[in-house]
């Protein structure tokens, strides 16, 4: 049973250091299902979505985000008003208080990935790396799902 | 007995003022001051949505309503530098033809841009690359933009951006539209798949 085990385990251990992470933690800050869409060559822009939780007991906020994929990074908050949707830039970051979780999401709080370098891939990886006032800097893999996907391909894995 | 005759009268008055109610309403509606307003309210057909329009396709062919017409279309308005509702629109639209199958080859696809100044047709053929192919893109100068928008009653707006660049403010509606031109509806974002795989299915079978 133990060789099992361990016949089992080496194959596991060896993969998980292949996968690109999705998930990530720093400090008091974890983030998951760290996902984007596919996007054609001329794009002008792309969205980063995930789920970013403070763990610790003092506030946290995401201030910034880099990517090699894209020129820069903004984080937005999308808005709709009377049946008109209106996007906004969020110059303050996206506060974390204590304990809780915050989603960035289709029709919410999103990072834009302004001028991707290249076509984004469904299935493939775009490294990112968010900025947080006390955290400092996690690095996550975003998975690349399908155009106008509603939720990553793995939601609820 | 004093009060039986008490509720019979009360009775009587109430069955004849509503006779007087139902006949001065009707009319008022059939004849009288309020009869023209009965077309309003008769149906999405008489709402004035769906008009003339003058633009370019992402082929750089330019189209008009008239291009249009015998089929039914579904057009919704966006622009190309919108990460977030448009592409989630366009991929709902996707997910639609999809769902639709050999019927989807029935209607019109439209994505009508209201960025007037970076939406070329060769910016919108790369950002439609990734959705369906039947989607068709349509841009045009600040004018014929502004045409469009009014013929469909689409809210647009251009905000600048703190540090430069700008934003566009736009309607989120999906606008359904009969093969003659007529207004035949919404798809609202907050519906289901469901829902708008009825109406378009419905659509189709006019």
């Amino acid at each position: 049973m133990r060789t099992l085990l361990r016949s089992l385990a080496a194959p596991a251990l060896a993969l998980a250091a292949v996968i690109p992470a999705a998930n990530a933690q720093q400090g008091d800050v974890a983030v998951s299902a760290a996902w984007t869409r596919a996007v054609g060559t001329t794009a002008p822009t792309a969205a980063g979505y995930m789920t970013l939780r403070n763990r610790g007991a003092a506030p946290d906020r995401l201030v910034g985000a880099e990517t090699p994929a894209a020129r820069s990074v903004e984080i937005h908050e999308q808005r709709m008003e009377e049946g008109v949707m209106c996007m906004r830039p969020l110059p303050g970051g996206v506060p974390l208080p204590p304990g809780e979780t915050v989603t960035l999401g289709p029709g919410g709080t999103h990072l834009m990935l302004v001028g991707p370098t290249r076509a984004l891939a469904r299935g493939e990886w775009v490294p990112l790396t968010l900025r947080f006032e006390r955290a400092g800097e996690v690095r996550v893999e975003l998975s690349v799902e399908a155009a106008g996907a509603r939720q990553p391909a793995h939601a609820g894995h | 007995m004093l009060r039986w005759i008490r509720r019979a009268t009360l009775g009587a008055v109430a069955v004849l003022s509503f006779l007087v109610l139902a006949t001065s309403a009707g009319w008022l509606v059939t004849d009288g001051p309020l009869a023209g307003r009965q077309e309003v309210a008769s149906g999405p057909a008489s709402l004035p949505i769906g008009g003339p329009f003058s633009l370019t396709d992402h082929r750089g062919r330019a189209v008009t309503e008239r291009d249009f017409r015998g089929r039914p279309m579904a057009v919704f308005f966006g622009f190309t530098h919108c990460p977030d509702v448009c592409p989630t629109t366009l991929g709902e639209m996707t997910a639609l033809i999809e769902a639709l199958g050999p019927d989807a080859d029935r209607l019109h696809w439209l994505f009508v841009s209201v960025d007037w100044e970076r939406d070329t047709p060769e910016a919108l053929a790369g950002y439609l690359e990734a959705f369906d192919a039947r989607i068709v893109g349509l841009s045009g100068s600040e004018p014929q933009v502004a045409e469009a928008a009014r013929s469909f009653r689409v809210y647009y707006r251009r905000v600048p951006l703190e540090g430069g660049g700008y934003t566009m403010d736009h309607s989120a509606s999906v606008f359904l539209i009969d093969g003659a031109g007529r207004f035949a509806g919404t798809i609202d974002n907050k519906e289901s798949e469901e829902v708008a795989v009825q109406k378009l299915g419905m659509l189709v079978a006019r």
